[in-house]
């Protein structure tokens, strides 16, 4: 029987590209690099979620350890995680022993159903937000990647994780409990290669994102991960950084963006007008812009005008 | 077998009936093409008959609501001389009707903040002093909920001690007012919360004349924040707002060129 979806399918087959086509049916098309002794990136795209890109937005590290591999981060679907799986396999046959969660977005940590049975360690305040808001962000992600999502549910980390070091499967990291991207935000030094991942406390071309952010936290959050040591750096979104970059980058936007709704506020704009104002060149180029700047107004700028704004009774 | 081919005369037979009876007066061309419009053109605007689409009603939205508590639109008629009163609206909701903004002697032009139950077209309906609407639009898609979902407000033990609190100010030289009025404006479709709603708000002159007043009902977001545009120079020092909720409380505050903080 031909069903909707299988003529949809087709269609698709027919007009499209193989890549296109790949896209029709859902599937993700994952491509580990890699970049140090034993490491891995699967780098995600730097627009927001889409129905194109299935959520694939997302910085994923593999690691070797002594059982099999350390994922960092697990994308945004059970169907992610699944293709993470098999794509583990490839790089190690003993697969995906034990899960890291940098923090609570979606991106990051709703590939866990796919690593149910592992130990899967996150930052206490992670855990916590994961189970707080884990279901409204699922609400939001079904609408937003549709099909993609099918059969996801929220499994939050299961594995307090602190700071200093820690030795996961037998790999030492440093550990920094940071946060200001969201409550918890945990950074990891991986000590045999001098990797730095940050997580989302840093973006590298592609506009940081804020829907659970506090500014002041954040920016303090990049003074620590300033002063480490690092042969490179993996963002949470974007390239890999080896020139010492992307920390300045993320510092400089978030200054700018704190100072432009401010001044607005100031000036008794409002969030359709701050909307609407041209981005700086360096800042509208970056990966999800403009979009991810309007969405930072609306995250922020209600509760900055309020602290600017004077009492009028 | 039958059934169905009988449901379909059923409709052919009563369609035509019913389409006659919600017809309004003047049938326009939505450019939203949203199927609710002929709707709110007889019930929120009582089917006036000389009624159309104009670009000069500008409406401005975000695409997407990010935070569906808190739409923010600016609706620009500045280009109509001799505006009565503006009607905001949103063809799909549970409550269609925003507010009603009456410009007075402030420009047609309006930046205010709502909440979005769904996806919907958004309306600007203008009624000039000669009894013309013209209508302006805008598509803001959206996650939805925002209507159904209790205020925040309530997540704090001090909301009562913040009710009516005003933050606001002028700015005479580029004729701006501001004002955010602490309030949760329940909507009442909330389970076991009741409708708690700041009903108008009016700007007045240190002489007491009327500058401008805004009809709030139940969509308008919690803590409405309003942006007013008065002509250059036409503003004095001070705009005192003065307004009521249902329940009878008083809002009451000056807006001045206080500095900042």
């Amino acid at each position: 029987m031909i069903t909707r979806r299988y003529a949809l399918g087709l269609l698709g087959a027919g007009a499209l590209a193989p890549r296109a086509f790949a896209q029709a049916r859902h599937v993700y098309d994952l491509t580990p690099v890699q970049i140090a002794d034993g490491m891995w990136m699967i780098e995600g795209s730097t627009d927001y979620f889409s129905m194109q890109n299935g959520g694939a937005i997302v910085n994923i590290v593999l690691m070797k350890g002594d059982s099999g591999l350390i994922l960092l981060d697990s994308g945004p679907s059970l169907r992610y995680g699944e293709a993470l799986t098999t794509v583990a396999r490839q790089l190690d046959l003993r697969g995906v022993t034990s899960v890291v969660n940098t923090h609570h977005h979606p991106d990051h940590f709703f590939g866990n159903q796919a690593f149910a049975d592992r130990p899967i360690y996150a930052l206490g305040e992670t855990l916590a937000a994961a189970k707080a808001e884990g279901e409204s962000f699922a609400d939001a992600m079904y609408r937003l990647l549709g099909d993609w999502m099918r059969g996801t549910e929220v499994v939050p980390p299961t594995q307090v994780i602190d700071g200093g070091n820690v030795m996961i499967d037998g790999r030492a990291f440093h550990a920094l409990p940071l946060g200001g991207h969201t409550a918890g935000d945990l950074a990891l030094v991986d000590q045999k290669t001098g990797t730095l991942l940050t997580g989302d406390l840093v973006f590298y071309d592609r506009a940081p994102a804020t829907p659970s952010a506090d500014l002041t936290r954040w920016q303090q959050s990049l003074n620590e991960l300033e002063k480490v040591e690092a042969a490179q750096l993996v963002p949470g979104h974007g390239p890999v950084d080896k020139t010492r970059a992307a920390i300045p980058q993320t510092r400089g936007y978030l200054t700018w963006l704190e100072d432009t709704l401010r001044t607005a506020a100031r000036n008794g704009l409002d969030m359709v007008e701050i909307m609407e104002t041209p981005l700086p060149a360096e800042y509208a180029a970056m990966g999800a812009e403009p979009g991810e700047f309007h969405r930072s107004v609306a995250h922020l700028f209600p509760g900055i005008e309020l602290q600017e704004l004077p009492r009028a009774n | 077998m039958l059934r169905r081919p009988l449901i379909y005369l059923a409709c052919l037979v009563w369609a035509p009936v019913a389409l006659a009876l919600e017809d309004p007066k003047t049938q326009l061309k939505d450019p939203m093409k949203s199927g609710m419009w002929d709707y709110h053109q007889i019930e929120l605007l009582g089917d006036p008959e000389n009624i159309r689409f104009d670009d000069r009603v500008i409406v401005r939205g975000p695409e997407s609501a990010e935070d569906s508590l808190n739409v923010p639109l600016l609706v620009d008629a500045s280009g109509i001389k001799n505006v009565k009163r503006i009607i905001v609206s949103a063809d799909y909701g549970p409550i269609p009707h925003i507010l009603t903004y009456y410009p007075e002697k402030a420009e047609p032009k309006i930046g205010l903040r709502f909440k979005i139950d769904q996806a919907t077209a958004i309306r600007a309906s203008v009624e000039t002093h000669d009894g013309q609407w013209l209508i302006g639009s805008t598509y803001i898609d959206a996650a939805g909920g925002g209507c159904t979902a209790p205020a925040h407000a309530y997540a704090s033990d001090d909301w009562e001690e913040k009710l009516g609190e005003i933050h606001g100010r002028l700015w005479a030289a580029s004729g701006r007012a501001r004002v955010i009025v602490d309030h949760p404006m329940d909507t009442g479709l909330s389970d076991g919360i009741p409708v708690f709603i700041i009903q108008n708000l009016s700007f007045e002159s240190d002489e007491g004349d009327l500058m401008a007043r805004v009809e709030l009902y139940e969509p308008v977001n919690e803590d409405p924040a309003f942006s007013l545009y008065f002509e250059p120079g036409t503003l004095g020092g001070t705009l005192h707002v003065k307004g009521r909720d249902n329940n009878g409380n008083r809002i009451n505050g000056v807006l001045s060129e206080s500095e900042t903080h």
